[in-house]
């Protein structure tokens, strides 16, 4: 399978959608597109797993190279293991969703859906590149669109969220392109390619500057704390294919960024700086958690649960084992899938209320069973509750971290666990007072789901079942991939 | 004969140019349409032919000078011009004294090319003057604004300053080592204190043109009181200009010092970035806005400029500039289209734009984001390099701090993209008609933002005619 075909089918929607005259016509278009992108992921998907069971073991499959500024030593590389093509799978399923979800947008609907399938250009383009220059390039594409689309279509304190999104990502890729000069520079051969770069071993001084710049550029992406102050503020104000894009895709741009060019880069690096990666993200997890108690408005609390969630990531990075790494990157799916389909959730229920206080509604499920059963999945996703894929992948987590004997992991891992506890707290707080008790009043009239919402719900929670019910699959698919980027790491035990 | 024809090209038939347009005026019999039209023909023409017959070679004992990336510079700056031509057309035709003004102009071009080409000091002066002082004219040339006149003051003071000190640098540079020659100065150079001083004193009259921190303080100003057309010029072809002679004499003529220089780049390139880019913050004013961007910008410039790399340097700088002009000239001349007709400058009028403009807001945009560097757009490609290879130096510290200049200059773009596409207005600026031809211009600068950085093959054949 030619891979440029992940970046030619977004850019081609991209460019009718710009053709078309009237609204239907672009969503036509962009809902066509979004379907085309599900399907070649799905091709994607069994064509690698058909190379793989007919016993091509290379690292990376169908890779192409096209020359690109050959003077620097840039080449469009492109290719995929299983990680990747986990992450591809992830970006498809959002995709087609937020443009379901989209359907009512009536305000400049041709430049929102423009810039919808832009950002899934970015991100399909970000999660296929084998060369840093262009994974930088597309790292910096979504950013643009992100921006718009919060300050153009958003909601409450738009401008201030757009400004504050754009300026923060943009200094996490300045870091991210400080770094990457530092690893261009530093070997025998200039070069931006990622395997050849994985070949050459940089040296330890370079590592110890060069891995905390990337590992914190592209952990702004994905809610580093202390750099995650973006997360609430861009989330809530986005509108809902918006904020879908924004915790769906785009924070596991970073934890992407970090697995792939960070530690497998710098094995070195990654190492000497676990303990303060760990420290981090299990503050992130267990401050997002509190923080998320406290939170009032429905599309705070999950965008505070997403700093926790992302915590995870964090932490099954900074672990550095093989399941951890492995659980890491099934938490990036299962959490981009819940996270979106919350988000989706959020936005279907904020239409018909127009209120997103959960102390000013009750009773939802009486008028609306299909979206508030939906809200109740997605909660137990999100508690980690057993058959859907919240638990998996944050269980390989805790198995991968409680693989460290020492203390100083074990003490991490157990308050990483406690979140959950909280998790269930808020999560079921909010779900049960939308959804239970007397309805509130002035909501008699509010309707169910429409067929795209619906097809958009339903999608999402088909990807989060199969993983809660049949973990393996996926984690067969990331496994190997994960044992690659650890083969230059060895546990001390 | 033959050689004096090939390689002077580009002056002789701008020179030709020149003679025409002043036996139009004297003539009186055109009216200012059909001779914009005229004009705008013979400046395509001038730019066309930039790509015919052209050699290599020096002509007057080495007094002139001529390469094929010197060619390259001067079509690079011959497309400038033809762009100006076209996209300040509204403002032409109203001009009364229209047929001056491209004499005025391409007079400046005539110097910046010789400016260019100059192998020997006394020409090298010669030409900067020839370069600089119509300009000062072209600043005057909104005849019934007092601003206006009071640019073309600050201008004309500042470049006799710049001038002064320049000839002064000279005058030791001969002191020192007895030569005027470029060819010969650096083999006479060993980088003794009254050397130093000379550099120093060639280096500040090249800040002054270049407007780089501490010798910017004319630019806003000027930018501000000059018609558009006359600031756009000084913003894309005087700066072009004038960084591409910057770099060709620090890389050969004081190749010898390159470690002395490379520090004071590095110095005075994060000052320059520093405050260009903090005093556009506060901007209310586009083209004072423009003004301060333009001065950060010239600050990365400095960042490629310093990898003192042959190759790489002078490709990148080359190559971010041909960018820059693109990206400088679409927010000149969207400024200018909403100007001419509303008299409206303000970052807040510009509110709500989007609605009534969408055309006009795409190409701000895209003008925005080049010049902020933010991918797709070439600008993205642009910094990128000047930053590739100003980092090959290793100093991660002055790298890094140029990475974080490009989040506060992003941050002051966002500001008037915020202006255009979210906030609302009550009133904001009524539809716009633009000239035809500036309306090609925009749409050729807007292409170019965008397909520059993608076609690779832009940069290979920059660095092919190294």
């Amino acid at each position: 399978m030619n891979l440029s075909l992940l970046i030619l089918l977004p850019l081609l929607t991209a460019i009718i959608i710009l053709l078309m005259r009237n609204a239907a016509q672009v969503k036509w278009v962009a809902l066509a597109g979004a379907a085309l992108q599900f399907v070649l992921a799905f091709v994607l998907l069994f064509t690698f797993r058909e190379q793989r069971a007919d016993g091509n073991t290379a690292q990376m499959l169908f890779e192409t190279t096209y020359n690109w500024f050959p003077s620097w030593g840039i080449s469009f590389h492109l290719g995929v293991d299983g990680i990747s093509v986990a992450m591809i799978l992830l970006t498809a399923f959002v995709v087609i969703a937020g443009v379901l979800v989209s359907w009512n947008v009536t305000k400049m609907t041709k430049e929102f859906f423009f810039l919808l399938i832009l950002l899934s250009l970015g991100a399909y383009g970000f999660f296929i590149s084998l060369d840093l220059f262009i994974l930088f390039f597309f790292l910096e594409i979504a950013v643009i669109p992100k921006y718009l689309l919060i300050g153009i279509w958003g909601s409450g304190k738009k401008e201030y969220s757009a400004n504050k999104l754009a300026l923060m990502l943009m200094g996490g890729s300045a870091l991210v392109l400080v770094g990457m000069l530092g690893i261009y520079f530093s070997g025998a051969e200039r070069s931006f390619d990622l395997m050849k770069l994985s070949q050459l071993n940089i040296s330890y001084q370079t590592q110890m500057i060069c891995f905390p710049l990337l590992f914190v550029g592209f952990g702004v992406f994905t809610a580093l704390f202390p750099f995650h102050t973006w997360v609430p503020d861009g989330h809530s104000s986005a509108p809902t294919a918006g904020s879908m894009f924004l915790a769906g895709i785009s924070m596991k741009l970073g934890g992407y960024g970090c697995l792939r060019v960070a530690t497998y880069l710098m094995p070195e690096g990654a190492q000497e700086y676990a303990t303060i990666i760990i420290v981090l993200s299990v503050i992130a997890i267990l401050y997002g958690a509190f923080a998320t108690m406290m939170q009032k408005d429905l599309k705070y609390i999950n965008a505070y649960s997403s700093v926790s969630h992302c915590g995870f990531v964090l932490l099954g990075i900074g672990m550095l084992t093989k399941t951890s790494m492995t659980g890491a990157v099934m938490q990036m799916v299962s959490h981009g899938l819940m996270t979106a389909l919350f988000f989706a959730v959020i936005g279907m229920i904020y239409e018909r209320t127009h209120t997103r206080q959960v102390s000013e509604m009750g009773g939802l499920l009486k008028r609306m069973p299909f979206i508030i059963s939906i809200l109740f999945i997605v909660g137990l996703c999100s508690l980690g509750l057993p058959g859907l894929s919240g638990f998996v992948a944050e269980m390989t987590v805790f198995v991968g971290s409680w693989e460290h004997p020492d203390t100083f992991s074990r003490v991490a891992t157990i308050l990483a666990c406690l979140s959950i506890v909280v998790t269930a707290v808020y999560i079921l707080r909010a779900v049960t007072k939308t959804a239970m008790g007397p309805l509130t009043t002035g909501f008699e009239n509010l309707s169910d789901a429409t067929w795209n919402e619906k097809l958009a719900a339903l999608i999402l929670v088909a990807g989060i079942i199969a993983i809660g019910i049949a973990p393996f699959w996926l984690n067969d698919l990331i496994r190997p991939g994960a044992e690659i980027i650890m083969q230059k790491i060895s546990i001390p035990k | 004969m033959n050689d004096f024809l090939t390689l002077m090209k580009p002056e002789l038939v701008l020179t030709g140019i020149i003679f025409l347009l002043l036996f139009v005026k004297l003539g009186k019999g055109i009216k200012n349409e059909p001779l914009l039209l005229i004009i705008q023909v013979l400046l395509l023409l001038n730019f066309l032919s930039g790509f015919f017959f052209n050699e290599e070679g020096t002509l007057f004992d080495g007094m002139y000078l001529t390469t094929n990336m010197i060619v390259l510079q001067k079509n690079i700056l011959n497309l400038s011009v033809y762009l100006i031509s076209l996209l300040f057309a509204g403002w032409f035709k109203k001009s009364e004294h229209m047929p001056e003004f491209f004499m005025l102009m391409l007079s400046a071009l005539l110097g910046m090319f010789f400016l260019i080409s100059s192998g020997n000091l006394l020409m090298f002066f010669l030409a900067l003057e020839l370069a600089t002082i119509p300009v000062a004219a072209m600043a005057n040339f909104d005849l019934d604004k007092k601003r206006s006149s009071e640019a073309a003051m600050k201008m004309i003071l500042s470049s006799a300053f710049s001038s002064g000190i320049l000839l002064f640098g000279i005058s030791l540079v001969y002191g020192a080592t007895g030569s005027i020659s470029f060819a010969e100065i650096p083999l006479l150079l060993y980088g003794t204190p009254l050397e130093i001083l000379a550099l120093v004193f060639l280096f500040g009259a090249f800040a002054f043109k270049l407007s780089i921190v501490p010798f910017h303080l004319w630019t806003a100003d000027v930018y501000e009181g000059a018609p558009m057309a006359t600031t756009s010029f000084l913003s894309v072809v005087s700066k072009g200009a004038v960084a591409f002679v910057f770099m060709a004499t620090l890389y050969k003529v004081f190749q010898p010092m390159e470690t002395v220089w490379y520090n004071m780049l590095m110095i005075l390139s994060i000052a320059t970035m520093i405050i260009g880019n903090l005093f556009a913050l506060r901007q209310q004013n586009i083209k004072r806005f423009l003004a301060f961007s333009s001065i950060a910008q010239v600050g990365f410039i400095m960042v490629g400029i310093s990898s003192s790399h042959p190759v790489e340097g002078v490709t990148s700088v080359v190559y971010f500039i041909l960018i820059y002009i693109f990206s400088n000239l679409a927010a000149f001349g969207v400024a200018a289209a909403i100007a001419s007709q509303t008299n409206k400058e303000e970052i807040d009028d510009y509110k709500g734009l989007y609605k009534t403009n969408p055309f006009l807001s795409w190409v701000l945009a895209l003008a925005l984001f080049s010049l902020a560097g933010i991918p797709p757009t070439a600008g993205f490609f642009g910094k990128l390099f000047l930053l590739t290879a100003g980092a090959s130096k290793g100093s991660y510290l002055f790298i890094t701090i140029t990475a974080l200049n490009m989040i506060i200059s992003l941050y002051y773009y966002l500001r008037v993209i915020r202006s255009v596409f979210m906030e609302k207005n009550e009133k904001p600026i009524e539809k716009i008609k633009i000239e035809p031809s500036a309306k090609l211009a925009l749409i050729i600068c807007g292409a170019a933002i965008v397909l520059i950085g993608l076609l690779s093959w832009i940069y290979d054949y920059i660095q092919s005619l190294i």
